[in-house]
């Protein structure tokens, strides 16, 4: 039940997801006393906090609030930088993400992720980048199967009217919008569970983000989202849950109407104020 | 400031500048000389009887050096089989996997071999193979210019796949391809340009070398036999022609360095092309 998302990449769409996974009222992911160090320096203290399934869920705060070092350990990507060290769990399914015999490759598969620049894959072609992440994890995949595949994850993009006549081009020939797309197709194409975002528009024009914005709001239909960004209209436009950190805490977490109307927090609604930050 | 302070450092200025348009100067005339000396005694020589037609006795005319231009190709050959493999899997292992510490050790290693004079490497060649198999080979030639060869390509790989930004690995992490295939399908690729390069470059290097091969390939007037025999090579055999009293062989030998010279410029103006165009 876990994993068979290799096994069938045509034929699979997203009304066949397993039952649990269309469950609005079930938790998708649980992060338990979670805490992040790059070398000695402490990024995340000691943070709890549940995520809601098929919901985009907000982590907002100033520079250097640990937002981002938040995110990265919900994939075990955290563990990839230079002196990166997680204590705590993260519950996916009810599975320690850390747990000893848990693979970090596996759990990227089903927790992915896009980045704050976009990453298109200079060396391949729109077709390749999407088709990567099945690719580069088999050892061979046939054409005519990636096509549909491509193909489906490209329309989610938003992206398939623009490229389908280049898809032979280079990734990195599309504009900054257009290949934050094409990574956020490349990170569906592996039919994920949960997406995260890493502040995924601040590299874009309004334009761009707006067009990012309407295509979270359709894929959390089917995913899980969580997004990290600095723009408070951002989250309060998108989300229905925000967090809000502040030097490695989880200051205040509640559906993102609540947060912004009525934060419980002193330093939440100096934040939302823009009293700082 | 005193009028005169000011004119005297204009003048040493002046000065500096033209003695560094000198050095430099003299950097490309010392090439031209070398390049415009060979090509203008080579070229006379250079004819189709010399690309195919075996070496003759001293006093015959004609004669070539079709052997020895088999011979070359194949140590090149020989080493790139041995060298391409070690050196591009070490490189792939100080960019990629290796902790920081193992990892400087390593790379220090490495520069250590690209310095050790060849003769040396042809010395350890020979001790480590000609002697046990009673017998000058191809072989043990094959092997000295891959020990030549392999810092060379570690080391300029592991700087092409350096200059792939940090954000590509983590991209492919991220959509669940482990390390390995992440090295092969999006780092490798990413830094081709840059290791193609390298390895031409190395191969124009061992291409040219001398001196492991006197202890090693020995030369052959036989033609290329096997691997475990004695082979004949460009280089060897404008060291032995170049030397002899007999004015055929010397112009065999001058004909034979504009050959060679042409093979190593052509390599590196191609690569020179490859990596500016990238550039850009």
């Amino acid at each position: 039940m876990l994993y068979e998302m290799t096994n069938n990449i045509t034929g699979r769409s997203t009304t066949e997801k397993p039952l649990y996974a269309r469950d609005k009222s079930r938790y998708m992911l649980e992060v338990v006393r979670l805490s992040a160090w790059y070398g000695k320096m402490k990024a995340v203290n000691e943070i709890s906090m549940k995520i809601k399934a098929q919901a985009i869920t907000a982590l907002i705060g100033p520079s250097g609030c640990g937002k981002s070092t938040l995110i990265r350990c919900m994939n075990r990507m955290h563990e990839v930088s230079d002196g990166g060290k997680v204590s705590g769990q993260v519950l996916l399914d009810g599975r320690d993400i850390y747990g000893k015999d848990v693979d970090a490759v596996s759990v990227r598969r089903r927790i992915g992720m896009v980045f704050q620049k976009p990453t298109a894959f200079p060396t391949m072609s729109i077709f390749d980048n999407v088709a990567s992440g099945i690719n580069l994890t088999r050892l061979w995949s046939r054409k005519g199967e990636l096509q549909e595949l491509v193909e489906h994850s490209l329309k989610k993009a938003a992206l398939w009217e623009e490229v389908k006549d280049k898809l032979n081009r280079s990734g990195v020939s599309l504009s900054g919008g257009q290949q934050q797309r094409l990574c956020i197709a490349r990170a569906i194409a592996i039919e994920p569970e949960i997406l995260l975002l890493d502040e995924p528009c601040s590299a874009l024009d309004p334009i761009s983000t707006l067009k990012i914005e309407e295509l979270m709001l359709e894929i959390k239909k089917d995913y899980t989202v969580v997004i990290v960004t600095h723009n408070m209209q951002q989250a309060a436009r998108v989300s229905d849950f925000t967090g809000f950190l502040l030097l490695g805490e989880l200051i205040e977490f509640a559906p993102t109407k609540e947060l912004f109307s009525i934060p419980h927090d002193k330093r939440t609604e100096d934040y939302i104020t823009g009293r700082f930050g | 400031m005193s009028e005169s302070g000011s004119l005297r450092r204009k003048w040493t200025n002046r000065i500096m500048l033209i003695l560094c348009g000198c050095a430099a100067g003299l950097c490309i005339l010392i090439l031209a000389l070398i390049v415009g000396y060979t090509i203008a005694n080579g070229i006379s020589y250079f004819n189709i009887d010399f690309l195919t037609n075996v070496s003759k006795p001293v006093g015959e005319v004609g004669g070539g050096m079709r052997d020895e231009i088999y011979g070359t190709f194949i140590l090149v050959g020989l080493a790139s089989l041995i060298a391409l493999p070690v050196g591009l899997m070490a490189g792939i292992y100080l960019a990629e996997f290796g902790s920081p510490a193992v990892a400087s050790v390593v790379r220090f290693i490495a520069d250590i071999l690209a310095g050790v004079p060849s003769i040396v490497v042809g010395v350890f060649a020979y001790a480590l193979l000609v002697r046990p198999m009673h017998s000058y080979s191809a072989l043990s030639a094959g092997v000295a210019l891959a020990i030549i060869m392999i810092p060379v390509v570690a080391r300029t790989a592991e700087e092409a796949m350096r200059l792939v930004p940090n954000s590509m690995r983590e991209a492919a992490l991220a959509l669940g391809i482990n390390r390995w295939r992440a090295v092969l399908g999006v780092i490798m690729p990413g830094a081709l340009t840059g290791i193609i390069t390298g390895i031409m470059l190395a191969v124009a290097r061992i291409a040219g070398e001398t001196a492991p091969l006197i202890f090693t390939a020995l030369g052959s007037a036989f033609g290329v036999q096997g691997l475990n025999q004695p082979i004949g090579a460009l280089p060897l055999q404008i060291y032995r022609y170049a030397l002899s009293p007999y004015p055929d062989w010397q112009q065999q030998a001058w004909a034979a360095a504009f050959l060679l010279m042409i093979l190593v410029l052509g390599i590196n103006i191609v690569v020179r092309t490859v990596s500016r165009r990238k550039s850009m």
